[in-house]
């Protein structure tokens, strides 16, 4: 897949740090970095620093129409925890579009892995048998997505719209419609007000966590500089000497590992498992993605964005409860923030 | 199982009752007396008479009521040695439910229960059913034209939300200033402008409560936990909540625990085991549900039978069965848990 030079990346900062060195003219942007990046830990870029805008500008008015709600720790605690599920299978897909593909069955995968790690069967094996249940369907349905796409040759809109499909009918089989609630007390535990860590919920320390790791993965490993060139230019990426193909498999199992990870963090904070879990994620996760200035046709894409537009759209959600707006206005002005974050962003990376 | 045989509970007398509600045994809101006590038998039962096949469309069982709706179906239907049940595969979309009841119609069974994903939209499959000669009982959501059904057989959501009104507004009405908030099922639904439109009509009843808030969940465990810990963060007291659906309820009642609150009354929606569990062990805030019974798919293929057979329901003067019937949705609280404990659904 060539990339095109689009009006939105002349000029643009990129925060992939570097370059490697055998990632060459094609994927190479015509804005040339500023700085080596390696010295800093965190070069802001103006994509970013929009997004930090546009989040700063949602808290003033969270904090303006429900100052005493809003601004309370307790509610600074719900959106960071609202955010976490969804935040890690963002990262998890971020890694696959800036690869150049797609991932439009993390929704599915998490409704699969949940219901499957609080069937009875394995909620006998308690707080382990729950995690590791969670984190093998996750992983197993990202090795079938991978080796269906890197080695099967299938278009990953196909492949992964095809594991859509049968995980939520797995899913559908596994549970047989009725919801199944967790009995198991380590793992309900986990989402209450006692396991705080310094105020800190665990599931946010885990979201923290993924993040990291995630960013440390793009921005520090050949790895995530690898993903970046298969992304950047296939091709180009082949005749540099990456094996594209095992490259790819490696991504959509990473995917896979985040749903199985928010899968978890699901049953945590729901306490059951239901087949409808996880519904639209994968339109949420590609949304903020993108928001987060991941280039849907691959290439580019940071973490820190990604995380931005997570939490962009929660903070809306969380702001639009408070002044307990409708729903029908809710998809409406959500809509309308996509696209004015979309156009801010571009217009503060053209300047 | 199923069969509720008498609906003492009537706590309020303004409850809508509407046409049909007079059927013994399936739909009674009076307490149809102690000597039903058939206790399965189901009311068309009698004798095993003229074979019937009962050609069954529904939506995609994703849901705990809506998959409760499929066992009493099939439960009922092999209680029948005369009865033979043709069920599709679910499905939520439009275009695959009308080539399945097409399929339905082809096959020529002697009497069609659907149950549409959308009443309005499955309309013309409906007439199409009819037109063929196959009577049609139309199940829940109703369809947007009569000639399309023989026999509508659904619940009241209306009465649901009015219900849960009442008994909201009579466990408050010596509270000033009372504060009501409600967890409502997705907007997008007929049924949930219904079901809320009946709750503030009960409200308006007692003018010392006011409903403060109402967020929109989607009947998902998972939606109810985040709106309900929305709602609690927004609204820092109230004295009740009103959630649509119990399964929701789940993730609901998970937000209230994770919060720590305590001192309202919760009353659920649809009646759901887990929430009757709660209610019975009076551990959590949920101290009621009002019942939207999916036994009316019971109900529905007693009467699919005897229209196949041409005949009309016992302890009903009629030769014929009723064109509607609309269940009564109960108020179960822990003074009549256990009559209806048997009905809860997973």
């Amino acid at each position: 897949m060539t990339q095109p030079a689009s009006p939105a990346q002349q000029g643009g900062s990129d925060a992939g740090p570097v370059l490697a060195p055998h990632q060459t003219s094609a994927s190479t942007k015509p804005g040339t970095p500023k700085g080596a990046g390696q010295s800093k830990l965190f070069r802001p870029d103006v994509r970013t620093l929009s997004l930090v805008g546009v989040l700063a500008a949602l808290i003033v008015v969270g904090g303006i129409t429900k100052p005493d709600q809003f601004l309370a720790v307790t509610n600074l605690q719900l959106v960071l925890t609202q955010s976490s599920v969804i935040g890690v299978v963002t990262v998890g897909v971020t890694f696959v579009i800036i690869a150049g593909g797609i991932d439009l069955s993390v929704g599915a995968i998490v409704a699969l892995a949940s219901v499957w790690a609080t069937t009875v069967a394995t909620q006998e094996y308690g707080f382990v048998g729950i995690l590791l249940t969670s984190l093998l369907v996750g992983l197993g349905c990202g090795l079938v997505n991978g080796v269906l796409i890197a080695y099967g040759g299938l278009v990953p809109f196909i492949a992964t719209l095809a594991m859509l499909a049968s995980a939520r009918g797995l899913a559908l089989q596994i549970t047989d419609g009725q919801t199944q609630i967790v009995t198991v007390n380590s793992v309900l535990d986990l989402g209450q007000r006692d396991s705080y860590i310094l105020g800190i919920p665990p599931l946010v320390l885990v979201f923290a966590a993924v993040v990291i790791v995630g960013w440390l993965v793009l921005n520090r490993t050949t790895f995530g500089r690898r993903s970046i060139a298969v992304g950047g230019n296939a091709e180009a990426a082949r005749l540099a000497g990456i094996d594209v193909r095992r490259q790819r498999l490696y991504l959509y199992l990473l995917s896979g590992l985040c749903c199985g990870i928010a899968a978890f963090l699901l049953v945590v904070l729901a306490g059951s498992g239901q087949n409808t879990n996880g519904n639209l994620y994968e339109l949420d996760a590609i949304a903020a993605a993108i928001i987060g200035g991941t280039l849907l046709i691959g290439g580019r894409g940071t973490i820190v964005g990604s995380v931005l537009g997570v939490l962009i759209f929660t903070t809306i959600t969380n702001i639009f409860a408070l002044n307990n707006l409708q729903s029908d206005v809710q998809q409406i002005a959500k809509g309308a923030i996509i696209v004015a974050a979309v156009l801010v962003q571009r217009r503060t990376a053209r300047q | 199982m199923s069969h509720t045989p008498s609906r003492r509970g009537l706590l309020f007398g303004t409850a809508a009752v509407s046409a049909g509600a007079l059927l013994t045994a399936c739909t009674s809101n009076e307490p149809s007396s102690k000597d039903d006590s058939k206790g399965d038998a189901a009311p068309a039962a009698d004798e095993t008479g003229k074979a019937v096949t009962i050609g069954f469309a529904g939506p995609q069982a994703d849901h705990g009521w809506l998959n409760a709706i499929n066992v009493q179906a099939r439960q009922r239907a092999k209680k029948y040695k005369d009865v033979t049940l043709d069920i599709t595969e679910g499905s939520n979309d439009t275009a695959t439910q009308i080539g399945q009841i097409d399929t339905l119609i082809n096959k020529k069974v002697d009497v069609l229960v659907i149950l549409p994903a959308d009443g309005k939209a499955l309309t013309q499959a409906g007439l199409k059913a009819m037109r063929a000669g196959i009577p049609v009982v139309n199940l829940d959501r109703v369809f947007a034209n009569p000639q399309a059904y023989r026999c509508y057989v659904g619940g009241d959501n209306y009465g649901m939300g009015l219900n849960a009104g009442h008994y909201i507004g009579e466990k408050l009405k010596d509270t000033k200033n009372a504060k009501v908030i409600e967890l409502s099922g997705p907007d997008s639904l007929e049924l949930t402008k219904q079901r809320s439109k009946g709750f503030d009509d009960a409200l308006k009843n007692y003018t010392n409560i006011k409903k403060v808030a109402r967020q929109a969940a989607d009947f998902t465990v998972e939606s109810g936990q985040q709106k309900m810990a929305q709602l609690l963060q927004a609204q820092k007291s109230f004295d009740a909540l009103w959630n649509h659906d119990d399964d929701q309820g789940v993730g609901a009642l998970r937000a209230v625990d994770q919060a720590g609150r305590d001192g309202f009354l919760m009353v659920g929606g649809a009646g759901a085991r887990s929430a009757m569990d709660h209610i019975k062990a009076d551990d959590a805030v949920l101290k009621a549900t009002v019942l939207y019974p999916p036994t009316m798919a019971a109900s529905a293929i007693d009467l699919a039978r005897a229209l196949g057979q041409g005949k009309g329901l016992a302890g009903l003067s009629e030769s014929e069965i009723p064109t509607s019937l609309t269940l009564y949705s109960a108020v179960v609280d822990k003074t009549n848990i256990d009559q209806y404990m048997p009905s809860g659904f997973k």
